[in-house]
């Protein structure tokens, strides 16, 4: 009888630090079971062999910061069936993205000696900017376990069950003193896309967005609850302006008190 | 004359992506390039203008294999900058973090990254159908390295709780026992990865490398020490640009490190290992000469078996810190900024990492500077493979590219770090 063949599973890695591919080897105890439902068909980072395309399941890791790179998206696009983005850097641009709100060309020539070897993007932008993305899963970096999830839901022929809601909510669910309202921390929680189980609150720290935006956020009304904690309006745009920067959202409430800050 | 060439999509099993040019005409190697494409990300310009405060959490992405290595490398030039000495239990426990990720970063190379290559296997997974037992035992040592850096720092990847001057929370004694329990564990499995690597057959390839790496008077060294050579280089932190220069090269997104007066230079393991024999634990020295090796290692490909000793002594050091460990009163001390340079450094998995900034009297940083250890091994392995190549020019092809792709992941390099997939290209004449 012939063998039902594997669904094939490629990795793909853009600018990134290679945080969110490595969650993937990082599900120790999971891989090996994996790997007998699933054909890892390309991932040069834990593999020299190649099988060909088309592959029926792609995470991309990484934002397009480089003109190649904004081409070779495309080929991996026409390569998959499926194509999940994981990570800041693929579904907001990353921490590299803070060259979007500056002229690039200052970037590199504060790093390198000789700025005409480097060939790059004036933007960091995310996946979906560039082709059609089945499903974005957040985080820097993202949880494994919803890694894990989506993988398996892909397997199954099934929707990823992952809660586009806020970091409050898990906050709550794991029994974790609110920082802000107990001890007047400034937190990001509430407008936060939950994923991580709210680990800063849990380590009596203020959430610095690390997952991105959630749906809906209502980031007016955060702003105003830091200030009344005392944060000043520059540090309001610094704290938008990490791995997630390119986000509709924190973009905009970056650039409100931007604006705030050059009317006095 | 008849033409060669030979090429290989990309190398595999580093952490980012580069590629490598060969040229060889009458047996000699006349063109070599270590290409480095990994898109810049541009880390040290994007970090002017933002706070002291947030300097360990930037630049922990710049490596996801490594972050704890930017993150203490950080708070260290802070605290330099502030004149804070963080001592005590709070010192004791960035270095029982530190212990976790060279447990997690080592056996992710030793087992997933470096052994395939011995056993001629493409990846670990294929290794796995013949060696089951062994991949599972590198993964569940890989998974007890994890679980001490997400028990001190937050989580695997990009921890949250460091920060300068200590952590956010630290853990009380009890919470570390159970974890004691699987370092005895991590422990015994490490040193039957010491004796499995001695097993494998290496390469004869020496060569008289000029090893750089921290040295501590009383401890092997992670977070503190000043920087040593084989050669007589003994240099604290703030004199680290007068003595390393990098320069920029056309093919490479990375930039070269140089020794001024001396040139290229290695970093990591195995340099760590030849300056810093001494400082191993009883157990850790013991299994090395065991495993046959002496004091010094010159055989690059024999990086796999002191990566397992150093496994072996990051186990037995986590243990030792978490014996000895007392509930700090305070989870940091506390910090004031000031104008000035902070300089700071220390040993990630991969080799001595530097970060310098400059400040203001806000702590907002005018400007950074940030060495990792990939920029450094670069030269080191052009020079390995310049010796390796002509000496093995009559293999056949598929054999010699994997060989060299061998050669270069003797350096576990992290491309992501030093700016993925390494392309390797040789062309005969």
């Amino acid at each position: 009888m012939a063998k039902k063949q594997k669904p094939k599973l490629a990795v793909w890695k853009f600018a990134s630090c290679d945080g969110c591919q490595l969650s993937l080897l990082d599900c120790e105890d999971q891989l090996l079971p994996l790997t007998e439902r699933i054909d890892i068909a390309n991932f040069p980072e834990a593999s020299r062999a190649v099988v060909k395309g088309p592959y029926d399941l792609s995470l991309v890791e990484g934002s397009i910061s480089t003109p190649h790179d904004a081409e070779r998206i495309h080929q991996v696009r026409r390569a998959s069936k499926f194509l999940v983005t994981i990570g800041a850097c693929a579904t907001a641009g990353g921490i590299q993205a803070l060259r979007n709100f500056i002229d690039v060309k200052d970037f590199i020539s504060i790093v390198y000696a000789t700025p005409a070897y480097i060939d790059t993007l004036k933007k960091s932008t995310p996946i979906a900017e560039h082709i059609r993305v089945d499903f974005e899963l957040r985080g820097c970096p993202i949880n494994k376990e919803q890694l894990v999830e989506v993988v398996s839901a892909f397997l199954q022929g099934r929707k990823p069950n992952v809660r586009p809601h806020s970091v409050c909510m898990e906050c709550k669910r794991r029994g974790a003193v609110c920082v802000m309202v107990a001890h007047g921390t400034p937190c990001l929680g509430p407008v936060t896309h939950a994923g991580c189980g709210a680990l800063c609150p849990a380590y009596h720290r203020g959430c610095y967005g690390c997952f991105g935006p959630m749906e809906t956020p209502n980031t007016r009304e955060m702003s105003a609850a830091w200030e009344r904690l005392g944060v000043k309006q520059k540090d309001l745009v610094q704290i938008y302006r990490s791995f997630n920067a390119y986000a509709e959202p924190f973009y905009s409430e970056s650039r409100i008190h931007e604006s705030k800050i050059h009317q006095g | 004359m008849k033409a060669k060439s030979i090429k290989v999509d990309y190398l595999a099993r580093v952490e980012g992506e580069g590629g490598l040019y060969i040229k060889v005409k009458d047996r000699q190697v006349v063109g070599f390039k270590l290409r480095i494409f990994e898109p810049p990300r541009f880390f040290e310009a994007f970090l002017r203008g933002r706070s002291f405060r947030e300097a360990p959490d930037i630049t922990a992405r710049i490596c996801g294999i490594c972050p704890v290595a930017y993150q203490m490398s950080a708070v260290h030039a802070m605290e330099n900058a502030f004149d804070v000495k963080v001592d005590g239990p709070l010192r004791a426990l960035r270095r029982l973090l530190y212990c976790g990720e060279w447990i997690e970063s080592h056996a992710l190379h030793i087992y997933m990254l470096h052994a395939p290559d011995f056993l001629g296997y493409a990846d670990a997974i294929q290794m796995a159908r013949d060696h089951g037992d062994v991949v599972q035992q590198g993964l569940s040592l890989k998974k007890a390295g994890n679980e001490l850096v997400a028990l001190v720092g937050g989580r695997e990847i990009h921890p949250i709780n460091v920060r300068v001057g200590g952590f956010y929370k630290v853990p009380g004694k009890r919470e570390l026992a159970p974890m004691a329990e699987k370092l005895k564990r991590a422990r015994d499995v490490a040193l039957e990865t010491v004796r499995w690597t001695a097993k494998l057959r290496f390469p004869e390839f020496e060569r008289d490398y000029l090893f750089v790496a921290m040295r501590h008077p009383d401890e092997y060294p992670f977070n503190e020490g000043h920087l040593v050579s084989n050669h007589g280089l003994d240099i604290a932190a703030r004199d680290y640009e007068k003595h390393f220069a990098e320069e920029h090269v056309e093919h490479s997104h990375a930039l070269h490190s140089v020794l001024r007066g001396a040139g290229p230079y290695f970093v990591g393991p195995m340099a760590r290992y030849s300056l810093n024999f001494d400082r191993l634990s009883p157990l850790a020295q013991e299994a090395a000469r065991q495993a046959g090796l002496g004091p010094v290692c010159r055989n690059p490909f024999q990086s796999i078996i002191v990566r397992s000793v150093e496994t072996l002594y990051a186990c037995d050091e986590a243990l030792r810190i978490i014996d000895e460990y007392e509930m700090p009163e305070s989870p940091a001390v506390e910090v004031q900024p000031r104008a000035g340079s902070g300089f700071g450094w220390s040993e990630a998995p991969r080799g001595t990492l530097y970060h310098r900034y400059r400040l203001d009297d806000q702590g907002v940083i005018l400007d950074a500077k940030i060495v990792p250890p990939t920029s450094q091994n670069q030269k080191v392995i052009e020079q390995d493979l310049r010796e390796f190549v002509p000496e093995r020019l009559d293999l056949p092809a598929d054999k010699l590219r994997w060989q060299c792709e061998q050669a270069i992941r003797n350096y576990d390099p992290c491309i992501s770090c030093s700016t993925h997939f390494l392309k390797l290209e040789i062309d005969r004449e």
